[in-house]
């Protein structure tokens, strides 16, 4: 018994001796810093910042191939985390982008003009005269960027609209990629006025099809400031570079414009105006 | 070699009965005629008339651009009105020009002249048939020219007319190879003097016996020639099936009919080939059958192309009240419209109308690995995974599975008991795989 356990005393003594002496000899060096950084990115392998997963931006950023603000979806906290363990001062702290459906056209208020049996998927539905919506450039509602979304931040409404939730948008353009459409754009974080509409149809057109959709009146580009709304072929698009007063909500005869929540509950509310108003 | 049986396929109900005994009637002249712009696989042609033209009939409205391209011509003469976006039969909304006929239907100068064609050399004839805007007019709209000119390491040795129409309720090739019997030779013979051919068999499914006769009828002096009955099988008329079955040849994944030394054409597209030819008249009209339960009297109709849905139900008599679904091409291959306002167009072999109760309604459920779209897949491919994996949007994996393979025959979604929309996800796989190639350049 006692030479039992006094031999495997001193194999277990040997190995650890030898293993000791290896971890010295052959140590590999690594970057403390990089394990550092990957904790401090959110790690959910987005693919965001356009690298394989986390781990390999958290290692570039250590050798200075990339900025402490590469990854959009951590934002400015992350960032400033990062610095941190560089021991850097992050002065960037510029505006975070979050995604934006450019479409106000539930079912309540935009037109169909077929019924669609087929697969639930907008790349698939555009597959068949780019969709069941009479707007061609309108929200199919069938779900295809909320399935990629690897943060659940955008909603499914009932009524088939997809809309971000700003709260939980990263900013990582999965959904930008993803839409067939090309609907989805990255919005300042900060500005509060938006078109909701894509539509490069006429006006004429869009009144018969949409009851929310840009018109191409000007009116709103009359009453904004200079260069804060621009007509693009038939459509109205906010230039967030320039400050946009909320009045500019007031101009639009079509409430195209809101204002405030592009959440769920503000988006739904200037809907739910939009049908009652109008039908 | 005849009789051959190719791997897969499925037998649906072919309805041909509603339409094969209807003389093939011209449709007069409607109100007017909604041309697109783009009528042809490949590159896209250049539109050249603009609103308020005043346009002849077989005048160039569309230039062909690049090689893959062919022009499109006016049907008859008249006015632009406008140029607009309107529904293509294949499924998207694209540019066409909107022609108000003015009534004289007066050629352009050039085109309607009989010549002789015995003294032109091939290149002659390949232009003709070129200018003539001439596509295949099975549905797949291919510039035929192209198809003609096959690289000088591929020699063709036979030369395939097909006259098999399998697709269910379509009678539009039966009713020419009836009627038209000359004209399909003689423009099969263009063909084969263009490739150098010395080998010609006309396909003709089983189930068409009458045109079997007509066919060997008017081949009996002819060299090189010989009509076959093929077995009926959907899809016996698709290239490399028809091909196999014939000859025993296989043509390789990914590769074209060329490649074992084959060319196949439709039967409408060799009697384009004569009117192109002989008669210099541009591929202007075709043979379109308006069948199906919802519609009052089945019909083929000799029209113009640019003809909209609408005229051509109204010349059927009009559509039952419960008709629920319209159909461009047959129920196998062909893509449901949502507007009446799509018109013909150069592959529009077609118009089936629906009565509601004929039109199955389902939810489609997950695939219960039963192996019978494996079965009847005429491509051999694994429809049941490919599905799966662009459901998961494994599209990396479906092109591993050969998922470019796939005809779209629509045999997979036909047998699939939990009804899954197996051809809408192959297409999505190759939009897919379409757009991952274009941005790799």
């Amino acid at each position: 018994m006692l030479t039992a356990i006094i031999a495997l005393a001193s194999i277990a003594l040997l190995f650890s001796l030898g293993l000791a002496i290896a971890a010295r000899a052959f140590a590999v060096k690594v970057d403390p810093r990089i394990e550092a950084i990957e904790d401090a990115l959110p790690g959910a392998n987005c693919g965001g910042c356009g690298l394989p997963g986390c781990s390999e931006l958290a290692k570039r950023i250590a050798e200075g191939k990339a900025d402490v603000d590469a990854c959009p979806a951590g934002g400015e906290f992350v960032a400033h985390e990062i610095a941190k363990v560089l021991g850097i001062e992050f002065t960037g702290g510029g505006i975070t982008k979050v995604a934006l459906v450019l479409c106000g056209g539930d079912d309540q208020v935009a037109a169909k003009r077929f019924y669609y049996n087929g697969i639930y998927d907008c790349a698939s539905a555009a597959l068949l005269f780019g969709g069941d919506k009479a707007c061609s450039y309108g929200c199919l509602g069938l779900a295809t960027c909320a399935d990629v979304c690897p943060f659940g931040a955008i909603d499914m409404l009932p009524s088939g609209l997809a809309v971000v939730n700003p709260e939980k948008c990263t900013g990582c353009t999965k959904c930008v990629a993803a839409c067939p459409k090309g609907i989805i754009k990255m919005v300042p974080i900060d500005k509060k006025v938006h078109i909701l509409c894509s539509s490069h149809d006429k006006g004429g057109k869009v009144r018969k099809i949409c009851k929310v959709g840009c018109i191409g009146c000007l009116r709103c580009v009359k009453e904004a400031p200079e260069g804060a709304i621009t007509m693009e072929d038939n459509l109205a698009v906010v230039q967030y570079e320039v400050d946009l007063p909320e009045a500019v909500v007031e101009t639009c005869p079509m409430d195209t414009i809101v204002v405030g929540g592009v959440g769920v509950e503000g988006v739904s509310g200037e809907r739910k105006k939009a049908a009652g108003g109008e039908g | 070699m005849a009789g051959g049986k190719f791997f897969g396929g499925v037998h649906p109900p072919y309805n041909k009965e509603l339409a094969q005994d209807q003389v093939i009637e011209v449709m007069p002249m409607p109100e007017r005629l909604v041309v697109h712009f783009t009528q042809n696989l490949g590159a896209p042609p250049e539109p050249v008339i603009k609103k308020g033209d005043v346009v002849q009939k077989g005048q160039i409205i569309a230039e062909s651009r690049g090689f893959v391209s062919v022009p499109v011509h006016a049907p008859t003469s008249g006015t632009v009105k406008s140029i607009d976006v309107y529904p293509h039969p294949v499924g998207v909304d694209i540019p066409a020009a909107v022609i108000v006929p003015d009534g004289a239907d007066e050629w352009v100068e050039g085109c309607n002249d009989e010549r002789d064609d015995t003294g032109l050399d091939e290149a002659t004839l390949k232009n003709l048939i070129h200018d003539a805007g001439m596509v295949g007019m099975g549905g797949a709209a291919f510039p035929t020219h192209v198809k003609l000119s096959p690289p000088k390491e591929k020699p063709i040795d036979l030369l395939i007319i097909n006259g098999a129409e399998c697709e269910p309720y379509l009678t539009a090739d039966h009713r020419l190879m009836l009627e038209k019997p000359e004209g399909i030779v003689t423009g099969s013979s263009l063909f084969a003097r263009v490739l150098g051919v010395k080998r010609i068999i006309v396909a003709v499914e089983k189930n068409k016996p009458d045109a079997i006769e007509t066919m060997r009828r008017h081949i009996v002096d002819r060299k090189g020639f010989s009509v076959e009955g093929m077995n009926v099988v959907y899809p016996q008329g698709a290239e490399k099936q028809l091909i196999f079955a014939l000859t025993g040849r296989r043509v390789p994944a990914g590769g074209l009919p060329m490649d074992v030394g084959v060319l196949v054409q439709n039967v409408g597209t060799a009697f384009a080939a004569y009117e192109a030819v002989r008669f210099g008249r541009p591929l202007i009209q075709r043979v379109v059958t308006v069948t199906g339960g919802g519609i009052v009297q089945p019909k083929n109709i000799l029209t113009l192309i640019g003809t909209t849905f609408e005229d051509l139900v109204a010349f059927c008599g009009g559509f039952h009240e419960n008709t629920g679904k319209v159909i461009s091409g047959g129920p196998m291959m062909g893509v449901a419209q949502y507007s009446l306002q799509a018109s013909v167009t150069k592959g529009t072999s077609g118009i089936v109308l629906l009565r509601q109760e004929e039109i199955p309604q389902f939810v489609s459920d997950a695939c219960i690995r039963c192996g019978r779209c494996i079965t009847v897949c005429p491509m051999r491919l694994q429809p049941s995974a490919l599905s799966i994996f662009v459901e998961r949007m494994h599209f990396d994996e479906a092109e591993e599975y050969n998922v470019a393979d796939c005809i779209e025959c629509g045999c997979c979604a036909y047998v699939c008991p939990s009804r899954r929309p197996l051809v809408h996800h192959f297409r999505r796989a190759k939009a897919e795989l379409r757009e991952k190639s274009k941005k790799a350049g």
